[in-house]
């Protein structure tokens, strides 16, 4: 009898840890996620979901630096034209097939040949993609690419089951992450759950995520105070100074991997035709009228900082050559004279929402003094992007979600036939440049090829970049573990929640 | 009657048809391309020429407009170009959620409104009436979204009482759902019950002065009986025509509540729908929200004949 009592009382007791550890993680989205297929996908926002459903090739770190994942090992060829990856050979789909070299080579040869697949640009590099054996994969480039680990650190290298290939992939991806994909409502909530399965399975200690999209910064964190939510992401700079005073939360903001700026219309051709698009010496003047620590005190509340370059602060391609140009409306005046004006006008197109017009109409108030007599024009965001890639717009200002890669910050925006290149702005020794630097994986050989297109481009300012795009991070007390990094991806492994 | 229901239902088929043409004109005549958004931020054009020609989008208006009513005849709506999963999926996902609050809502108002309006009627000229008529015009001056932030702050953050935000299906927890509801409900409720309990107060005011009620009182009859009796059902009518349309409008969906309460519902939809360029959801949506405000016109209708005996037999 006793013993009988000692076992229910112990089996009530595990059952009670059990239930402890059976925990929920719920997790507040700035917007609701688009179709969930990496291969066609395209929103920041699914990338936070991909981050615990998709194991990718390999993964980043704080410092930008590429990790092992599903491939433990990677090498070039002497002429970087093949890379070689070892996979690992302990992994299995959440649909329970294997994981080895031939899904990986199926989802690769998926991402560079679905028509609609948003990867292919991204892999364009790679003409061929084998598996000499069940653990190891080699690409076959048609010239050296020093983009490509980037990218397969990303989208581009995540992996599905290729038994799920014809089936409704973006409402239930079936990939081999930590946590497997439940349920999906639009604009409700997207609910995955813990894949027993995986390697690391131990370090991931809740038995449920849920994303839930809450677009309103506000109600996101009333939410996380109620307790209806265990951690935000994206909190409005406004609300910075409330959470960072209340014990309950904890702040955890860190600079991220892309920009604001001010992209301006250099064609010199209709509405281009103007001084500020055809003079540079008017968009240094810009330059200087613009306070980039003001606009991050005074809108950024310490969350905006300040940016000169378009490479991430925690890149090593942030050269040192270019510090922040502080507000001098002296010198500003003193440029706009020497070009042969006493005041210039342009409009100022941007993304209607509130931190962009507080930010806007700062820069409007800055640039008055300095004698450059700006119009706003606030304009809803996918008719902005139009006007902008048909040149119908004299400035405006705009930003970057950002890659790992430097190329992904400045080769399409600023080669001649860049597909982002909306400033139309053509210099054949950048194009030389950022296409050689394409091609040279080796950073040693690659920094000074990037700095020598900066000293060109930063005297040229074909876009002024402003501030780095913060990803503020708030979390309950009890969360413990999470480290924010700069892709702004949640990692939640060995993450953890106090009683 | 059911000639008339008929009747009713082969009128409304022209408008539907103007419907569809009127939100496919406007879509056309908005500025951004939906491709834009749809390929992402990297914009490579071998992906916007594939979907420019999977989508159609460089065929004439009428064929665009031909072919998608020919798919809506067969049942299909297409697809959302933002997620990819078919419209009438979308749909039948965000009808239970819209109709809840709706249904919820409508009670709400019809409780608050109705009654302050038969006070304020009763009560014309004192300290209650003009009490009402303060509370009724607050409540359709407040905006709902401020309205809806406060509430969550109170309710939610500092007494934590209710969920802040989200939304559960009856179906999964019936209880939960209601107390999710309840702020979103009560917030669109107030808005409504204002414009009800100005209605009712005017046409309770009318039927009030009219001889069969003064009889009434002469006769020596209880004075509840009389206003809720005599009085109220003769004013019931344009109180049921206001409740049944503004029932019908709720069913386009909540936007600004919605968002607030980030409830799943129409609102949100439509208008991330046409934020996103998404055609396809924008038509459907429209199209299933038009037939619902026609079919409240035509219940509204019905119930005219319900409640007025003399509506059964026109001469």
């Amino acid at each position: 009898m006793k013993l009988l009592l000692s076992s229910l009382l112990t089996t009530t007791m595990l059952l009670a840890a059990g239930a402890a550890s059976a925990q929920e993680f719920r997790i507040g989205l700035q917007e609701d996620p688009d179709v969930l297929d990496p291969h066609k996908s395209r929103t920041f926002v699914g990338r936070l979901v991909y981050a615990s459903l998709c194991d990718k090739l390999i993964d980043v770190d704080a410092e930008l630096k590429f990790v092992p994942r599903v491939a433990t090992d990677w090498s070039w060829n002497e002429d970087n034209t093949k890379l070689t990856f070892t996979i690992r050979d302990d992994m299995t789909f959440h649909d329970g097939t294997k994981l080895d070299a031939a899904a990986v080579v199926a989802n690769l040869e998926r991402a560079r040949t679905l028509p609609d697949s948003l990867r292919k640009s991204e892999l364009t590099s790679v003409t061929g993609v084998e598996a000499p054996d069940a653990t190891t994969v080699v690409l076959t480039l048609a010239q050296p690419d020093a983009t490509l680990l980037a990218q397969l650190s990303d989208r581009a290298g995540m992996l599905l089951s290729p038994a799920t290939f014809e089936s409704d992939i973006g409402t239930n991806p079936v990939c081999s992450g930590p946590y497997k994909s439940v349920s999906r409502v639009q604009n409700d909530r997207i609910v995955l759950e813990k894949f027993a399965n995986h390697p690391d399975a131990d370090d991931y200690h809740f038995e449920r995520l849920v994303f839930q999209p809450i677009p309103d910064s506000t109600v996101r964190l009333a939410n996380l105070r109620a307790g209806d939510l265990d951690m935000l992401e994206r909190l409005n700079p406004s609300d910075a100074a409330a959470v960072r005073d209340d014990e309950n939360l904890q702040f955890m903001p860190i600079a991220g991997l892309g920009y604001q700026g001010i992209t301006i219309n250099t064609s010199g051709e209709g509405d281009g035709d103007n001084p500020l698009g055809t003079d540079k010496r008017v968009r240094q003047a810009l330059q200087l009228a613009i306070g980039r620590d003001i606009i991050n005190e005074v809108v950024g509340n310490g969350l905006f900082e300040p940016a000169q370059q378009p490479f991430p602060p925690a890149s090593p391609y942030n050269s040192d050559d270019y510090p922040v140009v502080t507000r001098d409306v002296e010198a500003a005046k003193a440029l706009l004279a020497e070009a042969g004006h006493e005041r210039v006008a342009f409009t100022l197109s941007f993304g209607n929402n509130t931190t962009a017009t507080a930010i806007n109409e700062l820069i409007q108030a800055m640039a008055t003094e300095a004698g450059l007599d700006i119009s706003l024009q606030p304009t809803e965001f996918a008719a902005m992007q139009q006007e902008m890639q048909a040149g119908n717009y004299q400035a405006a200002q705009i930003g970057w979600s950002g890659r790992v890669d430097p190329d992904g910050n400045l080769h399409q925006f600023v080669t001649c036939e860049g597909t982002l290149n909306d400033s139309n702005y053509c210099n054949e020794e950048v194009d030389r440049l950022l296409n050689e630097a394409r091609e040279t994986p080796d950073p040693e050989a690659r920094l000074p090829l990037y700095n020598q297109a900066q000293a060109i481009l930063q005297d040229d300012l074909p876009i002024i970049y402003v501030y780095h795009q913060p990803w503020p991070f708030v979390l309950a007390s009890n969360v413990e573990g999470f480290q924010p990094y700069p892709d702004g991806m949640l990692r939640l492994k060995g993450v953890t929640m106090a009683e | 009657m059911l000639k008339i229901i008929a009747r009713r239902v082969f009128v409304a088929i022209p408008t539907l048809v103007l419907v569809t043409l009127i939100v496919f004109g406007l879509q056309k005549i908005l500025p951004g391309d939906p491709l834009l958004t749809m390929a992402g931020e990297e914009r490579d054009p071998q992906v916007l020429a594939f979907l420019r020609e999977k989508y159609r989008l460089d065929d004439p208006f009428h064929v665009q407009y031909l072919a998608w009513l020919g798919n809506v005849l067969t049942g299909d709506f297409g697809n959302s170009l933002r997620t990819g999963v078919p419209v009438s999926t979308l749909i039948a996902q965000k009808l239970p959620v819209t109709l809840q609050l709706a249904v919820m809502a409508i009670i709400m108002a019809m409780l608050i409104g109705i009654p302050a309006g038969i006070i304020a009627a009763v009560r014309k000229g004192t300290v209650t009436d003009y009490a009402a008529n303060a509370v009724a015009l607050s409540g359709m001056s407040i905006p709902n979204f401020w309205l809806g932030i406060i509430l969550i702050m109170i309710v939610s953050v500092q007494w934590r009482l209710l969920p802040a935000s989200g939304y559960v299906p009856l179906t999964e927890d019936p209880l939960q759902s209601l107390r999710t509801m309840l702020m979103p409900s009560f917030v669109l409720g107030t808005a409504l019950a204002a414009y009800l309990m100005r209605h009712t107060r005017s046409a309770m005011l009318g039927v009030l002065t009219s001889d069969y009620i003064r009889t009434a009182r002469a006769k020596g009859l209880l004075p509840k009986t009389v206003i809720l009796k005599h009085a109220l059902r003769n004013a019931l009518m344009p109180i049921v025509t206001l409740s049944t349309l503004l029932f019908g409008e709720l069913l386009a969906g909540a936007v600004l509540t919605e968002q607030v309460f980030t409830i799943p519902g129409f609102g949100k939809l439509i208008v991330d729908a046409v934020f996103t360029r998404d055609y396809a959801v924008v038509q459907g949506v429209v199209l299933c929200t038009a037939v619902g405000f026609i079919f409240m016109n035509l219940i509204a209708d019905v119930l005219y004949i319900l409640i007025n005996p003399r509506l059964r037999h026109p001469q």
